[in-house]
């Protein structure tokens, strides 16, 4: 007896949160298996904890534990210039830099009304868009991945998000920490050259769809093992401040690109798919249907592309102090509502710098999703939400 | 009928795999040390500081001290976000790559295990001295005074810049000779305050280039 209880959990002396009723009653005689899956675990994107208490293979309760890669991010962010903290937001999500680059750049262009020249709005589209493929593309591949299928699609997306990569770099110098965007406008200008391979590129995307929905969207054993699984109800997702794919896998049509239409995105003629089940497959299926909408946007994008300057011509790198006063700039990142709230009192560096990281409000509502589930699952629920570590945590 | 996706998707499998004996484009990779890819002119990796080997304080092509476009003017060590460059100012003043008695950087260190090549330092700088590279292969057995780059480590001359970044080098260098007509109009109007200024100058040759600008 002694024995079994060293390895089971017995519920009234965990830690705080275990000890709430739980959600779901244990069958049997309530002997819970305790398993901390992570801090390293090949499923986990890096060092993310869940200590899971399982009945049998059943999960009972669900208790996630992050801060495992904190890096201080926002009181860094309060020291430096204003400047300064752009290279540090490409580290928040290192998947999709080029939209942490434009929520910040959106911001600080509240907090000072900054304008941003035509040309540069229609190349943070076309990055930003770029950027929304590679992200879902390598996420579906993850998620894949933590199913079991290891390797084959997500190299198939690797080798797609490789040729966004080198656009990127061509363009910024780096394909991942890209330090792209400035307060009013962008840093370098795109050559003719730059943007007639971005051309070539976004022709071959849509064959790479076909391509993966092929391989992926009916095949059975995918449908057998996501369908059904995670369900997160349309109500509880709007509580719990979800967003983005996540969000409208639920059926709520709730797009910032739409909402806010900030940048020039009301220009441009795309659809939001919205999923009915709110299931592991839905998020698969959003985000293989959102990657043909961005498409749609960067073919648009590349065409209307006017010539002139990329920056404000009174935008200035040194000794740049904006008012007193405070702003929230957000944009439709690829994981969700991704704002940085910046309280600014005059001086050369933020009084208070806050990042909403649309990773980690997806992810609390992980243990409602898992309640029930088995515990392979829980990987692949986990998978469905597509997170970033350096987000999660910053 | 069951087992039709799976069927669906291991032909594309099957193109895929034969497809790469096909199709050139297929061939994403290369063998990394023995084939390279070379890198893009926009690639940034470290700063470096550039040195004229032709310019009025440099004029003997050799010494990459007195070619040193800095002026230790210590804004790039204020705005680097990593804190990672350490810059100390000089006593005395020698003539820039503009021709205007400076100051120069007695010590300037960075420690390229900090810096996260963001290129802010760039982008600051006023006098188009410090600059990025795109060497990576700088692996060390010593972490500590390996990584720490001293002046004369960090110094490349103009002409190195324009190998790697061509575009960008004869943008700095037009907005530079620019500058420079500029000082020698100032100095055709003020030729004795030049001469004393050049008199200031520790090396012998400046001084002896000052006076063909002070007489065009």
């Amino acid at each position: 007896m002694s024995e079994s209880q060293s390895h089971s959990a017995t519920l009234a002396e965990r830690p705080e949160g275990w000890n709430r009723p739980a959600l779901i009653q244990p069958s049997g005689d309530g002997e819970l298996l305790e398993v901390a899956m992570g801090p390293h675990h090949p499923s986990t994107h890096g060092v993310f904890r869940m200590d899971v208490a399982l009945d049998g293979e059943r999960v009972i309760r669900l208790r996630p534990v992050f801060g495992y890669l904190h890096r201080n991010h926002e009181k860094i962010a309060e020291g430096i210039s204003y400047l300064a903290s752009m290279p540090y937001t490409d580290r928040l999500d290192y998947i999709c830099p080029i939209t942490n680059n434009w929520a910040y750049a959106l911001a600080v262009e509240k907090l000072t009304g900054q304008q941003v020249p035509e040309r540069a709005e229609y190349l943070r589209v076309i990055l930003g868009e770029l950027t929304r493929f590679q992200n879902h593309a390598s996420s579906i591949g993850f998620l894949i991945q933590e199913m079991g299928a290891s390797g084959t699609p997500l190299m198939y997306a690797f080798r797609e998000r490789e040729k966004i990569l080198d656009l990127f770099e061509k363009l910024t110098g780096a394909r991942m920490m890209v330090n792209y965007m400035r307060f009013g406008g962008c840093r370098v200008d795109a050559s003719p050259a730059w943007l007639d391979q971005t051309r070539k590129v976004v022709a071959g995307l849509p064959q790479f769809i076909d391509e993966f929905e092929q391989l992926l969207a009916t095949n059975e054993i995918l449908m057998a093992r996501t369908q059904g699984v995670g369900v997160l109800k349309a109500d509880l997702a709007v509580n719990a401040g979800v967003t983005g794919p996540m969000l409208r896998a639920s059926g709520v049509n709730y797009d910032i690109r739409k909402v806010d239409g900030y940048g020039i995105y009301n220009r441009f003629d795309f659809r939001v798919p919205l999923g009915d089940h709110g299931d592991v497959y839905d998020r698969f299926m959003i985000r293989l249907l959102e990657m043909r909408e961005s498409i749609k946007i960067l073919e648009q994008a590349l065409k209307d592309i006017p010539t002139g300057p990329i920056m404000d011509p009174k935008a200035k790198s040194r000794g740049f102090r904006p008012k007193p006063g405070e702003a929230y700039g957000r944009i439709e990142a690829p994981k969700g509502e991704l704002g940085f709230y910046l309280i600014s009192d005059g001086g050369p560096n933020p009084y208070r710098y806050r990042v909403r990281p649309p990773s980690l409000i997806n992810l609390t509502v992980l243990e409602d999703m898992c309640l029930g589930h088995d515990v392979a699952d829980v990987v692949l629920i986990f998978g469905s939400v597509d997170i970033v570590l350096g987000e999660v945590d910053r | 009928m069951l087992g039709e996706g799976i069927l669906k998707g291991m032909a594309e499998t099957a193109k895929n795999f034969f497809g790469s004996y096909v199709s050139a484009e297929r061939l994403t990779t290369v063998e990394y040390p023995e084939d390279r890819i070379a890198p893009y002119e926009a690639a940034r990796v470290f700063p470096f500081l550039v040195f004229d080997s032709k310019s009025p304080s440099n004029p003997d092509a050799a010494d990459w001290e007195a070619g040193l476009r800095c002026v230790a003017c210590q804004i790039c060590e204020k705005e680097c976000p990593p804190k990672c460059i350490f810059i100390e100012k000089s006593k005395d003043k020698k003539p820039d790559a503009v021709g205007k008695p400076q100051f120069y950087p007695a010590r300037f260190d960075i420690d390229i295990s900090v810096c996260m090549s963001c290129q802010i330092c760039v982008e600051v700088c006023p006098f188009e001295a410090i600059k990025m590279d795109t060497v990576f292969e700088l692996s060390t057995e010593d972490r500590f005074g390996g990584l720490l780059l001293d002046r004369k480590q960090l110094a490349k001359s103009n002409e190195y810049f324009h190998q790697i970044h061509p575009t960008e080098a004869a943008d700095v260098d037009d907005r530079l000779s620019e500058g420079r007509a500029k000082t020698e109009a100032k100095a055709t109007a003020g030729a004795i305050a030049a001469a004393i200024k050049g008199a200031e100058v520790p090396a012998p040759k400046p001084p002896a280039a000052k006076p063909t600008g002070a007489e065009s």
